[in-house]
Protein backbone atom coordinates (compact mmCIF):
# COMPACT_ATOMS: atom_id res chain seq x y z
CA UNK A 1 0.00 0.00 0.00
CA UNK A 2 1.44 3.18 -0.91
CA UNK A 3 -1.78 5.41 -0.24
CA UNK A 4 -1.36 7.56 2.65
CA UNK A 5 2.16 6.29 3.37
CA UNK A 6 4.18 9.52 2.16
CA UNK A 7 3.52 11.15 5.71
CA UNK A 8 0.77 13.10 4.21
CA UNK A 9 -1.41 12.47 6.79
CA UNK A 10 -1.39 15.53 9.15
CA UNK A 11 -3.36 16.83 12.09
CA UNK A 12 -5.72 19.18 9.00
CA UNK A 13 -7.41 16.08 7.04
CA UNK A 14 -8.09 13.32 9.74
CA UNK A 15 -10.44 12.39 8.11
CA UNK A 16 -8.90 11.05 5.25
CA UNK A 17 -9.22 7.31 4.93
CA UNK A 18 -7.32 4.88 2.59
CA UNK A 19 -9.36 2.27 0.49
CA UNK A 20 -10.63 -0.93 2.47
CA UNK A 21 -10.04 -3.79 -0.09
CA UNK A 22 -12.80 -5.68 1.74
CA UNK A 23 -15.91 -3.25 1.37
CA UNK A 24 -17.56 -1.78 -1.53
CA UNK A 25 -17.63 2.25 -1.52
CA UNK A 26 -20.07 4.24 -3.71
CA UNK A 27 -17.26 6.54 -5.70
CA UNK A 28 -17.68 10.43 -4.24
CA UNK A 29 -19.50 12.61 -7.07
CA UNK A 30 -16.27 14.74 -7.18
CA UNK A 31 -13.48 15.42 -5.97
CA UNK A 32 -14.53 17.72 -3.26
CA UNK A 33 -16.79 14.84 -1.76
CA UNK A 34 -13.64 12.68 -2.03
CA UNK A 35 -12.22 11.06 1.39
CA UNK A 36 -9.84 8.50 0.29
CA UNK A 37 -7.27 9.74 -1.21
CA UNK A 38 -6.40 8.48 -4.88
CA UNK A 39 -9.93 7.46 -5.22
CA UNK A 40 -11.48 8.35 -8.62
CA UNK A 41 -14.69 10.22 -8.51
CA UNK A 42 -17.92 9.27 -10.44
CA UNK A 43 -16.99 12.33 -12.49
CA UNK A 44 -13.43 11.40 -13.32
CA UNK A 45 -14.56 7.93 -14.43
CA UNK A 46 -17.30 9.06 -16.57
CA UNK A 47 -15.13 12.02 -18.64
CA UNK A 48 -12.39 9.09 -19.14
CA UNK A 49 -14.92 7.25 -20.69
CA UNK A 50 -15.92 10.36 -22.76
CA UNK A 51 -12.36 11.74 -23.48
CA UNK A 52 -11.22 8.67 -24.24
CA UNK A 53 -13.74 6.47 -26.07
CA UNK A 54 -16.45 9.14 -26.63
CA UNK A 55 -19.37 7.36 -24.90
CA UNK A 56 -21.73 9.78 -24.25
CA UNK A 57 -21.96 10.60 -20.73
CA UNK A 58 -25.72 9.71 -20.14
CA UNK A 59 -24.87 6.22 -20.87
CA UNK A 60 -24.10 5.95 -17.28
CA UNK A 61 -27.23 8.09 -15.86
CA UNK A 62 -28.71 5.58 -14.34
CA UNK A 63 -25.34 3.45 -13.01
CA UNK A 64 -23.30 3.61 -9.58
CA UNK A 65 -19.45 3.34 -9.64
CA UNK A 66 -18.00 1.39 -6.72
CA UNK A 67 -14.24 0.52 -5.52
CA UNK A 68 -13.31 -2.44 -3.71
CA UNK A 69 -9.76 -3.27 -3.84
CA UNK A 70 -6.93 -0.95 -4.76
CA UNK A 71 -8.56 1.09 -8.07
CA UNK A 72 -10.83 -1.47 -9.38
CA UNK A 73 -13.90 0.14 -10.22
CA UNK A 74 -17.44 -1.67 -10.52
CA UNK A 75 -20.58 -0.56 -12.31
CA UNK A 76 -24.14 -1.28 -11.02
CA UNK A 77 -27.49 -0.54 -11.94
CA UNK A 78 -29.01 -2.02 -8.64
CA UNK A 79 -29.77 -0.32 -4.79
CA UNK A 80 -27.01 -0.80 -2.30
CA UNK A 81 -25.82 1.47 0.69
CA UNK A 82 -22.64 2.02 1.02
CA UNK A 83 -20.33 1.18 2.38
CA UNK A 84 -21.77 -2.31 1.89
CA UNK A 85 -19.22 -6.33 2.39
CA UNK A 86 -20.61 -8.39 -0.44
CA UNK A 87 -18.72 -10.68 -2.97
CA UNK A 88 -20.11 -8.27 -5.97
CA UNK A 89 -21.49 -5.55 -7.37
CA UNK A 90 -22.85 -5.19 -10.84
CA UNK A 91 -19.52 -5.99 -12.80
CA UNK A 92 -15.95 -4.70 -12.91
CA UNK A 93 -15.10 -1.72 -15.53
CA UNK A 94 -12.36 0.40 -14.85
CA UNK A 95 -8.38 -0.13 -13.48
CA UNK A 96 -8.07 3.06 -12.34
CA UNK A 97 -4.78 3.11 -9.73
CA UNK A 98 -2.15 2.98 -12.40
CA UNK A 99 -0.61 5.50 -14.41
CA UNK A 100 -2.94 4.62 -17.37
CA UNK A 101 -6.22 3.48 -16.59
CA UNK A 102 -7.84 -0.05 -18.26
CA UNK A 103 -10.91 -0.92 -18.23
CA UNK A 104 -12.15 -4.51 -18.81
CA UNK A 105 -12.96 -6.48 -21.43
CA UNK A 106 -16.01 -7.00 -20.09
CA UNK A 107 -17.12 -3.74 -19.73
CA UNK A 108 -15.70 -2.99 -23.32
CA UNK A 109 -18.21 -5.87 -24.57
CA UNK A 110 -21.44 -4.40 -22.33
CA UNK A 111 -20.83 -0.93 -23.38
CA UNK A 112 -18.39 -0.25 -26.02
CA UNK A 113 -21.38 -0.29 -28.25
CA UNK A 114 -21.99 3.02 -27.45
CA UNK A 115 -17.96 3.96 -27.97
CA UNK A 116 -17.09 6.04 -31.53
CA UNK A 117 -13.22 6.75 -30.69
CA UNK A 118 -10.28 4.75 -29.92
CA UNK A 119 -12.40 1.39 -31.23
CA UNK A 120 -10.00 -0.97 -33.99
CA UNK A 121 -11.95 -2.73 -36.42
CA UNK A 122 -10.90 -5.98 -36.74
CA UNK A 123 -11.21 -8.67 -39.89
CA UNK A 124 -12.63 -12.09 -38.99
CA UNK A 125 -9.22 -13.83 -39.36
CA UNK A 126 -7.91 -10.82 -36.75
CA UNK A 127 -10.85 -11.33 -34.35
CA UNK A 128 -10.12 -14.95 -34.11
CA UNK A 129 -6.47 -14.25 -33.37
CA UNK A 130 -7.39 -11.48 -30.87
CA UNK A 131 -9.99 -13.65 -29.12
CA UNK A 132 -7.49 -16.49 -28.55
CA UNK A 133 -5.06 -13.91 -26.65
CA UNK A 134 -2.72 -13.56 -29.53
CA UNK A 135 -0.50 -10.13 -30.29
CA UNK A 136 -0.48 -9.07 -33.56
CA UNK A 137 1.34 -6.78 -35.70
CA UNK A 138 -1.54 -4.02 -37.18
CA UNK A 139 0.33 -0.98 -38.90
CA UNK A 140 -3.27 0.39 -39.95
CA UNK A 141 -3.68 2.26 -36.95
CA UNK A 142 -3.02 5.99 -37.26
CA UNK A 143 -4.73 6.88 -33.79
CA UNK A 144 -3.59 7.02 -30.23
CA UNK A 145 -1.41 4.60 -28.74
CA UNK A 146 -2.74 2.83 -25.68
CA UNK A 147 -6.05 1.18 -24.40
CA UNK A 148 -8.08 0.54 -27.46
CA UNK A 149 -11.78 -1.33 -27.81
CA UNK A 150 -11.33 -4.02 -30.25
CA UNK A 151 -14.45 -4.87 -33.03
CA UNK A 152 -15.42 -6.70 -35.30
CA UNK A 153 -18.94 -6.74 -37.45
CA UNK A 154 -21.30 -9.81 -36.73
CA UNK A 155 -24.94 -9.91 -37.78
CA UNK A 156 -24.74 -6.80 -39.88
CA UNK A 157 -23.47 -4.49 -36.87
CA UNK A 158 -19.92 -3.49 -35.42
CA UNK A 159 -19.56 -5.89 -32.07
CA UNK A 160 -16.84 -5.17 -29.10
CA UNK A 161 -14.61 -7.77 -28.45
CA UNK A 162 -12.54 -6.60 -26.07
CA UNK A 163 -9.91 -4.63 -24.74
CA UNK A 164 -6.21 -4.22 -26.41
CA UNK A 165 -3.04 -2.49 -26.27
CA UNK A 166 -1.53 -0.57 -28.89
CA UNK A 167 1.30 0.02 -29.40
CA UNK A 168 4.71 0.25 -31.74
CA UNK A 169 2.08 -0.96 -34.59
CA UNK A 170 1.12 -3.84 -32.07
CA UNK A 171 -2.12 -5.01 -30.85
CA UNK A 172 -2.31 -6.75 -27.47
CA UNK A 173 -4.76 -8.78 -26.83
CA UNK A 174 -6.09 -8.00 -23.03
CA UNK A 175 -8.70 -10.93 -22.71
CA UNK A 176 -7.72 -12.73 -19.73
CA UNK A 177 -7.02 -16.13 -19.57
CA UNK A 178 -10.46 -17.56 -18.75
CA UNK A 179 -12.27 -15.54 -21.36
CA UNK A 180 -10.03 -16.55 -24.69
CA UNK A 181 -11.58 -19.16 -26.73
CA UNK A 182 -9.90 -20.80 -29.74
CA UNK A 183 -13.10 -20.39 -32.33
CA UNK A 184 -13.24 -20.85 -35.86
CA UNK A 185 -13.37 -18.02 -38.46
CA UNK B 1 -32.08 -46.18 -12.73
CA UNK B 2 -32.86 -48.47 -10.60
CA UNK B 3 -34.44 -45.95 -7.87
CA UNK B 4 -36.26 -44.57 -10.11
CA UNK B 5 -38.79 -47.06 -9.87
CA UNK B 6 -40.26 -45.76 -6.91
CA UNK B 7 -41.95 -43.29 -9.26
CA UNK B 8 -43.82 -46.02 -11.60
CA UNK B 9 -47.43 -45.37 -9.39
CA UNK B 10 -47.22 -41.66 -10.54
CA UNK B 11 -45.41 -41.52 -14.18
CA UNK B 12 -47.70 -41.83 -17.38
CA UNK B 13 -46.12 -43.94 -19.97
CA UNK B 14 -43.70 -45.33 -17.61
CA UNK B 15 -41.77 -46.77 -20.08
CA UNK B 16 -40.91 -44.15 -22.45
CA UNK B 17 -39.93 -42.01 -19.26
CA UNK B 18 -37.28 -44.62 -18.56
CA UNK B 19 -36.34 -44.77 -22.04
CA UNK B 20 -36.38 -40.90 -22.50
CA UNK B 21 -33.43 -41.03 -18.99
CA UNK B 22 -31.02 -43.14 -20.85
CA UNK B 23 -31.26 -40.70 -23.95
CA UNK B 24 -28.05 -38.20 -23.84
CA UNK B 25 -29.75 -34.65 -23.99
CA UNK B 26 -29.22 -32.09 -26.89
CA UNK B 27 -26.97 -28.62 -26.48
CA UNK B 28 -29.74 -26.29 -25.07
CA UNK B 29 -28.36 -22.41 -24.70
CA UNK B 30 -30.34 -19.54 -23.56
CA UNK B 31 -30.49 -16.28 -25.47
CA UNK B 32 -29.01 -12.94 -23.07
CA UNK B 33 -31.25 -10.21 -24.18
CA UNK B 34 -29.10 -7.96 -22.02
CA UNK B 35 -26.08 -8.37 -24.83
CA UNK B 36 -28.43 -8.70 -28.26
CA UNK B 37 -32.08 -9.45 -29.30
CA UNK B 38 -33.06 -12.94 -30.62
CA UNK B 39 -33.50 -11.73 -34.27
CA UNK B 40 -29.39 -10.80 -34.01
CA UNK B 41 -28.32 -13.92 -32.13
CA UNK B 42 -30.05 -15.73 -34.42
CA UNK B 43 -28.55 -14.09 -37.21
CA UNK B 44 -25.33 -14.46 -35.99
CA UNK B 45 -25.37 -18.30 -35.50
CA UNK B 46 -26.40 -18.63 -39.24
CA UNK B 47 -23.66 -16.18 -39.90
CA UNK B 48 -21.49 -18.93 -38.38
CA UNK B 49 -23.28 -21.69 -39.33
CA UNK B 50 -24.38 -23.31 -36.38
CA UNK B 51 -27.90 -25.14 -36.81
CA UNK B 52 -30.76 -24.43 -34.32
CA UNK B 53 -33.87 -24.67 -32.99
CA UNK B 54 -36.14 -22.47 -31.11
CA UNK B 55 -37.94 -23.99 -28.37
CA UNK B 56 -41.94 -24.07 -29.22
CA UNK B 57 -42.48 -22.28 -25.76
CA UNK B 58 -39.78 -20.06 -25.43
CA UNK B 59 -38.05 -18.17 -28.68
CA UNK B 60 -34.93 -17.13 -26.54
CA UNK B 61 -34.45 -21.13 -25.78
CA UNK B 62 -32.20 -22.74 -28.48
CA UNK B 63 -31.47 -26.05 -29.07
CA UNK B 64 -27.81 -26.13 -31.13
CA UNK B 65 -26.32 -27.88 -33.52
CA UNK B 66 -22.72 -28.38 -32.15
CA UNK B 67 -20.82 -30.12 -29.39
CA UNK B 68 -18.76 -26.84 -28.26
CA UNK B 69 -21.65 -24.71 -28.12
CA UNK B 70 -19.38 -22.07 -25.79
CA UNK B 71 -17.08 -22.28 -28.78
CA UNK B 72 -19.27 -19.92 -31.00
CA UNK B 73 -18.56 -16.37 -31.56
CA UNK B 74 -22.49 -15.97 -29.64
CA UNK B 75 -21.01 -17.49 -26.97
CA UNK B 76 -18.18 -15.48 -27.16
CA UNK B 77 -19.98 -12.18 -27.05
CA UNK B 78 -22.64 -13.60 -24.23
CA UNK B 79 -25.15 -13.42 -26.84
CA UNK B 80 -26.02 -17.43 -26.01
CA UNK B 81 -25.41 -19.10 -22.23
CA UNK B 82 -25.59 -22.87 -22.06
CA UNK B 83 -28.47 -23.79 -20.14
CA UNK B 84 -31.03 -26.63 -20.31
CA UNK B 85 -34.15 -26.19 -21.80
CA UNK B 86 -36.32 -26.50 -18.41
CA UNK B 87 -33.97 -24.85 -16.49
CA UNK B 88 -35.25 -21.44 -18.05
CA UNK B 89 -38.56 -22.58 -16.65
CA UNK B 90 -39.01 -21.67 -12.95
CA UNK B 91 -37.54 -17.45 -13.73
CA UNK B 92 -40.31 -17.19 -16.24
CA UNK B 93 -42.83 -18.56 -14.25
CA UNK B 94 -41.15 -15.66 -11.43
CA UNK B 95 -41.98 -13.45 -14.35
CA UNK B 96 -40.22 -10.64 -12.25
CA UNK B 97 -41.01 -7.25 -13.55
CA UNK B 98 -37.92 -4.13 -14.59
CA UNK B 99 -37.28 -2.34 -11.49
CA UNK B 100 -37.85 -4.84 -8.72
CA UNK B 101 -36.02 -6.53 -6.14
CA UNK B 102 -35.79 -10.06 -6.79
CA UNK B 103 -33.60 -12.39 -4.82
CA UNK B 104 -32.55 -15.60 -6.22
CA UNK B 105 -31.39 -17.44 -2.69
CA UNK B 106 -29.10 -20.67 -4.55
CA UNK B 107 -28.05 -18.74 -7.29
CA UNK B 108 -24.47 -20.59 -8.45
CA UNK B 109 -23.92 -21.15 -11.02
CA UNK B 110 -25.68 -18.16 -12.03
CA UNK B 111 -28.04 -19.25 -15.27
CA UNK B 112 -31.13 -18.44 -13.87
CA UNK B 113 -30.06 -15.49 -12.15
CA UNK B 114 -28.75 -14.04 -15.53
CA UNK B 115 -31.99 -14.91 -16.81
CA UNK B 116 -33.70 -13.09 -14.05
CA UNK B 117 -31.49 -9.92 -14.95
CA UNK B 118 -32.47 -10.26 -18.53
CA UNK B 119 -36.14 -10.85 -17.82
CA UNK B 120 -36.05 -7.08 -15.87
CA UNK B 121 -33.88 -5.36 -18.72
CA UNK B 122 -31.10 -5.18 -16.59
CA UNK B 123 -32.96 -2.61 -14.48
CA UNK B 124 -33.87 -3.09 -10.95
CA UNK B 125 -31.84 -5.77 -8.28
CA UNK B 126 -31.29 -8.91 -8.47
CA UNK B 127 -29.65 -10.01 -5.45
CA UNK B 128 -27.99 -13.34 -6.25
CA UNK B 129 -26.80 -15.58 -3.22
CA UNK B 130 -25.06 -18.67 -2.58
CA UNK B 131 -24.03 -20.64 0.35
CA UNK B 132 -20.78 -22.02 -1.60
CA UNK B 133 -17.81 -19.70 -2.25
CA UNK B 134 -16.70 -22.24 -4.59
CA UNK B 135 -19.33 -21.97 -6.74
CA UNK B 136 -19.57 -17.69 -6.82
CA UNK B 137 -16.74 -17.44 -8.60
CA UNK B 138 -18.43 -19.05 -11.10
CA UNK B 139 -21.40 -17.29 -11.27
CA UNK B 140 -19.19 -13.82 -10.97
CA UNK B 141 -17.54 -15.10 -13.96
CA UNK B 142 -21.18 -15.84 -15.48
CA UNK B 143 -22.84 -12.42 -14.61
CA UNK B 144 -19.75 -10.41 -15.91
CA UNK B 145 -19.76 -12.65 -19.40
CA UNK B 146 -23.57 -12.06 -19.90
CA UNK B 147 -23.05 -8.21 -18.59
CA UNK B 148 -25.44 -8.23 -15.46
CA UNK B 149 -25.29 -5.07 -13.77
CA UNK B 150 -28.62 -5.26 -12.16
CA UNK B 151 -26.75 -8.05 -10.06
CA UNK B 152 -25.20 -8.33 -6.31
CA UNK B 153 -23.71 -11.14 -5.27
CA UNK B 154 -23.84 -12.60 -1.69
CA UNK B 155 -22.48 -15.65 -0.21
CA UNK B 156 -24.72 -16.76 2.85
CA UNK B 157 -26.51 -19.52 4.19
CA UNK B 158 -30.32 -18.95 2.97
CA UNK B 159 -31.87 -20.36 5.95
CA UNK B 160 -31.34 -17.31 7.71
CA UNK B 161 -29.97 -14.85 5.46
CA UNK B 162 -29.64 -11.41 6.58
CA UNK B 163 -31.41 -8.36 4.44
CA UNK B 164 -29.38 -6.26 6.99
CA UNK B 165 -26.92 -5.55 4.57
CA UNK B 166 -28.86 -3.49 1.96
CA UNK B 167 -31.17 -0.61 2.10
CA UNK B 168 -34.46 -2.06 2.00
CA UNK B 169 -36.00 -5.03 3.97
CA UNK B 170 -37.93 -6.93 1.59
CA UNK B 171 -38.16 -8.40 -1.34
CA UNK B 172 -40.57 -8.31 -4.29
CA UNK B 173 -40.26 -11.74 -6.11
CA UNK B 174 -38.08 -14.73 -4.43
CA UNK B 175 -36.73 -17.62 -6.40
CA UNK B 176 -35.43 -21.20 -4.53
CA UNK B 177 -34.16 -23.12 -6.71
CA UNK B 178 -33.59 -25.47 -4.14
CA UNK B 179 -30.36 -27.58 -3.67
CA UNK B 180 -32.00 -31.06 -4.32
CA UNK B 181 -30.71 -34.76 -5.14
CA UNK B 182 -30.86 -33.65 -8.71
CA UNK B 183 -32.54 -37.15 -10.28
CA UNK B 184 -33.59 -35.05 -13.03
CA UNK B 185 -30.25 -34.63 -14.30
CA UNK B 186 -29.14 -37.84 -15.17
CA UNK B 187 -29.50 -37.55 -19.17
CA UNK B 188 -26.74 -34.87 -18.71
CA UNK B 189 -25.09 -36.33 -15.84
CA UNK B 190 -24.67 -39.96 -15.90
CA UNK B 191 -23.65 -40.40 -12.39
CA UNK B 192 -26.11 -37.94 -11.25
CA UNK B 193 -28.13 -41.47 -9.59
CA UNK B 194 -24.89 -43.07 -8.06
CA UNK B 195 -25.05 -41.82 -4.71
CA UNK B 196 -28.62 -41.55 -4.38
CA UNK B 197 -30.78 -43.46 -0.98
CA UNK B 198 -33.60 -42.36 0.91
CA UNK B 199 -31.76 -41.00 3.82
CA UNK B 200 -29.91 -38.65 1.47
CA UNK B 201 -33.21 -37.39 0.14
CA UNK B 202 -34.74 -36.94 3.68
CA UNK B 203 -31.64 -35.11 5.07
CA UNK B 204 -31.39 -32.51 1.64
CA UNK B 205 -35.68 -32.41 2.67
CA UNK B 206 -34.85 -30.66 5.59
CA UNK B 207 -32.42 -27.81 4.05
CA UNK B 208 -35.43 -27.01 1.34
CA UNK B 209 -37.73 -26.69 3.96
CA UNK B 210 -35.41 -23.84 5.61
CA UNK B 211 -35.03 -22.13 2.87
CA UNK B 212 -38.30 -22.11 1.52
CA UNK B 213 -39.54 -20.59 4.63
CA UNK B 214 -36.90 -17.78 4.85
CA UNK B 215 -37.83 -16.76 1.59
CA UNK B 216 -41.54 -16.50 1.93
CA UNK B 217 -40.19 -14.40 5.23
CA UNK B 218 -37.83 -12.24 3.15
CA UNK B 219 -40.94 -11.47 0.22
CA UNK B 220 -43.21 -8.79 0.89
CA UNK B 221 -47.75 -9.32 0.74
CA UNK B 222 -48.46 -10.00 -2.36
CA UNK B 223 -45.25 -11.10 -3.46
CA UNK B 224 -44.09 -14.01 -5.05
CA UNK B 225 -42.11 -17.29 -4.61
CA UNK B 226 -40.96 -20.13 -7.43
CA UNK B 227 -39.91 -22.97 -5.79
CA UNK B 228 -38.08 -25.51 -8.19
CA UNK B 229 -35.84 -28.65 -8.32
CA UNK B 230 -34.51 -30.77 -10.87
CA UNK B 231 -35.39 -34.23 -9.25
CA UNK B 232 -38.61 -36.01 -9.04
CA UNK B 233 -38.99 -37.14 -5.24
CA UNK B 234 -42.24 -36.10 -3.28
CA UNK B 235 -40.36 -35.39 -0.42
CA UNK B 236 -38.43 -32.58 -1.83
CA UNK B 237 -41.10 -30.90 -3.71
CA UNK B 238 -44.92 -31.37 -2.88
CA UNK B 239 -43.95 -32.22 0.75
CA UNK B 240 -41.44 -29.18 0.72
CA UNK B 241 -44.24 -26.57 -0.66
CA UNK B 242 -46.68 -28.54 2.08
CA UNK B 243 -44.53 -27.75 4.91
CA UNK B 244 -44.25 -24.08 3.78
CA UNK B 245 -48.25 -23.54 3.63
CA UNK B 246 -48.56 -25.10 7.07
CA UNK B 247 -45.65 -22.81 8.60
CA UNK B 248 -46.11 -19.86 6.87
CA UNK B 249 -48.59 -17.22 4.84
CA UNK B 250 -48.32 -18.08 1.90
CA UNK B 251 -50.92 -19.86 -0.69
CA UNK B 252 -49.94 -21.88 -4.43
CA UNK B 253 -51.29 -19.95 -7.26
CA UNK B 254 -51.29 -21.35 -11.29
CA UNK B 255 -49.35 -20.64 -14.30
CA UNK B 256 -49.08 -21.02 -17.61
CA UNK B 257 -46.07 -22.56 -19.55
CA UNK B 258 -46.05 -23.90 -22.87
CA UNK B 259 -44.62 -27.27 -21.53
CA UNK B 260 -46.14 -30.66 -21.84
CA UNK B 261 -46.59 -31.16 -18.04
CA UNK B 262 -47.97 -33.59 -15.38
CA UNK B 263 -49.83 -31.95 -12.11
CA UNK B 264 -48.34 -31.97 -8.97
CA UNK B 265 -49.22 -34.91 -6.46
CA UNK B 266 -51.49 -34.39 -3.52
CA UNK B 267 -50.84 -37.93 -2.20
CA UNK B 268 -46.99 -39.95 -1.73
CA UNK B 269 -46.74 -42.27 0.71
CA UNK B 270 -49.50 -42.39 2.78
CA UNK B 271 -49.17 -38.71 2.87
CA UNK B 272 -51.86 -36.12 2.36
CA UNK B 273 -51.53 -33.02 0.61
CA UNK B 274 -53.34 -29.81 -0.10
CA UNK B 275 -55.19 -30.03 -3.34
CA UNK B 276 -54.12 -26.71 -4.23
CA UNK B 277 -50.40 -28.91 -5.15
CA UNK B 278 -52.37 -29.83 -8.27
CA UNK B 279 -51.33 -26.08 -9.59
CA UNK B 280 -47.46 -26.68 -9.38
CA UNK B 281 -45.90 -28.69 -12.49
CA UNK B 282 -44.28 -32.32 -12.49
CA UNK B 283 -41.82 -31.91 -15.80
CA UNK B 284 -40.61 -35.35 -17.13
CA UNK B 285 -38.02 -36.43 -19.73
CA UNK B 286 -40.45 -37.95 -21.86
CA UNK B 287 -43.14 -35.78 -22.08
CA UNK B 288 -40.65 -32.44 -23.96
CA UNK B 289 -37.68 -34.36 -24.49
CA UNK B 290 -36.13 -32.46 -21.47
CA UNK B 291 -34.47 -33.43 -18.53
CA UNK B 292 -37.13 -33.14 -15.65
CA UNK B 293 -38.13 -30.72 -12.97
CA UNK B 294 -41.10 -29.67 -10.63
CA UNK B 295 -42.62 -25.88 -10.07
CA UNK B 296 -44.58 -24.44 -7.85
CA UNK B 297 -45.54 -20.94 -7.55
CA UNK B 298 -46.65 -19.35 -4.03
CA UNK B 299 -48.28 -15.58 -3.34
CA UNK B 300 -47.30 -14.35 -0.18
CA UNK B 301 -50.46 -13.98 1.82
CA UNK B 302 -51.03 -11.66 4.95
CA UNK B 303 -50.58 -12.75 8.59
Amino acid sequence: MSDGADGSAGDDDSERETNDGQRFDRLPATAAERTVEGRATREDVVEYFADRFAIPPETFDDYTFWEKGAGKIWIYAGEAPTPIEIEAIGMTCLRTRQEHWKPTTDFAQRFGRAATECVIDLEREEARRFVAGEDQEIERWDGDWGYLIAAHEIAGERESLGVGLYVHGELRSMVPKGRQRDLEV
Amino acid sequence: MEPLERYRSIVDDFDAFLAACERPLGNAVRVNTIKASVERTLAALEEEGVGYEQADWNPRVLDLETDSPGSTWTSFHGFTHGQEEVSAVPPVVLDPEPGERVWDCCAAPGGKATQLAALMDDRGTVVANDNNLGRISALRFNAERLGATSLAVTNADARNYSLERFSFDEFDRTLVDAPCSCEGTIRKNPDALDNWSEGHISSVAGIQKGIIRRAIQATREGGAVVYSTCTFAPEENEAVVQHALDEEDCRVVDFDIGLEHAPGLTAWDGEEFDSSLEHAARIYPHQNDTGGFFVAKLEVTAE
